[in-house]
């Protein structure tokens, strides 16, 4: 069983809030499915290289140009945008 | 019936407009009750159909697509439309760009009728998820459609649309397809560009067609299908005409019926399942048994690598460039002090980013999070992620194993029908185990339809079972002739 420390310290590397009863909860439900997951010890892996992309494609490459929206698109990107300033992205002081 | 319609239209015996109409008015009658929309886009819809209505006028040619109303997932953006995916935390958000299935189907003419409710960003087996509605299975609407693209199964089985866009990371067009008992298709990782659909889990998600018939889901795949820059992964165009593969013949291939999945097949699904085996004999297929002996591990391997990509791909919902903010929950005050402690962000910030995920995020979105979180965090990355990715590879080498065999897999797409509401939700193992026939095709990347082969008789319903071809690697051709081989006899 995962302690509360472990959950408080993942739930917080995943930027979601918790209280007593979602650790609780969590301690439960992601234990039961942990357990689920050692079904994979019995696979022998030697040797086996790991899966990057299944159907094997390498080194796609595309110009490394900027896209110009116009501002008819900057408009509809901005309303979506919680806060704004004088057409800018607010984010809240990080520093 | 997309042939139908189109001729219809060619001799002007309807125009687009009527038939978009034509189905806004099922919608109106009985999406109350069955909940497969999320937004209905009638100025768009009728822009469009004037649009093809005023090149017939003109006696241009059109093509399949042209004025043929269908319904799209809704996390596959339409550009100046609503896009949640089913979530709250993108309950505002307006999709800036077309997604590039969504600019081809616009350039081959074809007709948006609305956006379908789905689990919270795909993340679901029955549409229970989704944080604005439940649909209900229009074949019984005491069950669920399944899921996560249930609108969108729902929306086709009860002739809201003609056809529809889904998305499938682990079985989920062909699980409401079959649960539904209409056609879906998963096609090839790569085969159609995911540019513009919400991800989820990126190394397995697909978007595909759902449709009344195998040729109705083949003409819409020859529309969304080809390269495209916008997404790395997309494979080179094959220019297919999906439509023109289906011969309506398959004498002398060969079917494999995977051992492992059929072994405990039991009662009528067994029966169902054993007679379309026997068709396919009948009609000139050979059968073999194979083995794929990874497939118990599938379910583990699966849960591991979706869960992990899920919590780095909804990382970007943090409430500061788009969709919902959460902050300065008085309720959350106290609570999140704990969280707080390990952290060194200033406060104001992470509060915005606790806050607007705990409110934004529903349960199952969450828990996924937290295990792919954990999965990938320090000292477990080894045991879990990487792990997972070399099973992955033994999965594949099981298909390509197989395939030097058969030319196509056999199984049926679920080993259930239809459930009623509520009779998963509360353990999310059980709920999981639903995807069992359908995961590993995601993990190998390989191409799978599902499509209608019997009804189950319950409590005095005829549920829907369907059968699911899996084939080669870009051959999605094959299965589509195949289950239009089966369908048509």
């Amino acid at each position: 069983m995962l302690t509360k420390e472990e959950i408080l310290h993942i739930a917080t590397l995943a930027r979601i809030g918790v209280n007593e009863k979602d650790v609780e909860k969590y301690q439960h439900d992601l234990s039961e499915i942990l357990d689920y997951f050692k079904k994979l010890d019995q696979v022998d892996v030697t040797g086996v290289e790991p899966i990057g992309h299944i159907t094997g494609m390498q080194n796609v490459f595309r110009t490394d140009a900027n896209f110009y929206f116009g501002s008819i698109g900057k408009q509809a990107i901005m309303q979506n945008v919680p806060e704004e300033k004088d057409g800018y992205v607010k984010v809240k002081s990080v520093l | 019936m997309i042939r139908e319609f189109h001729n219809k239209l060619v001799n002007r015996e309807i125009t687009a407009t009527q038939l978009a109409q034509q189905y806004f008015d099922v919608i109106e009658k009985k999406d109350t009750e069955i909940g497969a929309y999320l937004t209905i886009t009638k100025q768009l819809a009728f822009e469009q159909a004037k649009f093809v209505d005023e090149k017939i006028a003109r006696g241009e040619e059109i093509g399949l697509m042209e004025g043929i109303p269908g319904a799209i997932k809704d996390m596959i953006c339409v550009e100046g439309v609503r896009a949640t995916a089913g979530s709250k935390i993108l309950d505002n958000y307006i999709a800036p760009f077309d997604a590039t299935v969504i600019r081809k189907l616009k350039e081959n003419g074809a007709v948006i009728l609305g956006k379908a409710n789905q689990d919270e960003f795909a993340m679901g087996s029955s549409t229970e998820t989704s944080a604005y509605q439940i649909t209900k299975n229009p074949v019984d609407t005491s069950r669920v459609p399944g899921g996560s693209s249930g609108g969108s199964a729902a929306a086709v089985a009860a002739d809201e649309a003609v056809w529809s866009l889904g998305t499938d990371t682990g079985g989920s067009i062909r699980q409401p397809a079959s649960f539904c008992g209409v056609v879906g298709l998963k096609p090839t990782y790569g085969r159609v560009s995911r540019y513009g659909g919400i991800a989820m889990a990126s190394s397995l998600d697909q978007i595909g067609p759902f449709a009344k018939t195998v040729e109705d889901a083949a003409i819409v795949l020859s529309a969304i299908s080809g390269e495209d820059p916008m997404d790395a992964t997309s494979a080179k165009s094959s220019d297919k005409k999906y439509e023109d593969f289906l011969t309506g013949d398959i004498k002398g291939k060969t079917i494999g019926i995977p051992k492992e999945y059929v072994e405990n097949l039991e009662g009528e699904i067994k029966e169902i399942f054993e007679k379309s085996v026997e068709k396919f004999k009948a009609l000139g297929a050979k059968v073999e048994t194979v083995s794929l002996p990874h497939s118990q591990y599938a379910l583990s391997v699966y849960y591991i690598i979706m869960t992990s990509e899920v919590s780095s791909n909804l990382a970007k919902f943090d409430g500061i460039k788009f969709g919902m903010r959460a902050d300065d929950l008085s309720e959350s005050k106290n609570e999140l002090e704990s969280n707080k402690k390990t952290n060194t962000l200033p406060k104001n910030l992470l509060e915005t980013y606790l806050d607007t995920r705990k409110i934004g995020f529903g349960d199952e979105v969450k828990r996924r999070i937290m295990l792919g979180t954990y999965t990938l965090s320090a000292g477990y990355y080894d045991a879990y992620y990487l792990k997972a990715q070399k099973v992955r590879a033994l999965i594949r080498r099981d298909f390509e194993q197989a395939y030097k065999k058969v030319d196509l897999i056999y199984c049926p797409t679920c080993p259930e029908v239809a459930f009623k509401f509520g009779e998963k939700t509360a353990d999310p193992l059980k709920m999981y185990l639903s995807d069992i026939f359908t995961i590993s095709v995601n993990l190998a990347g390989v191409p799978a339809i599902s499509f209608p082969i019997g009804f189950c008789e319950v409590e005095g319903k005829k549920l829907p079972v369907g059968g699911q071809l899996i084939g080669k690697w870009f051959d999605e051709e094959g299965i589509l002739n195949a289950a239009h081989t089966f369908e048509i006899n």
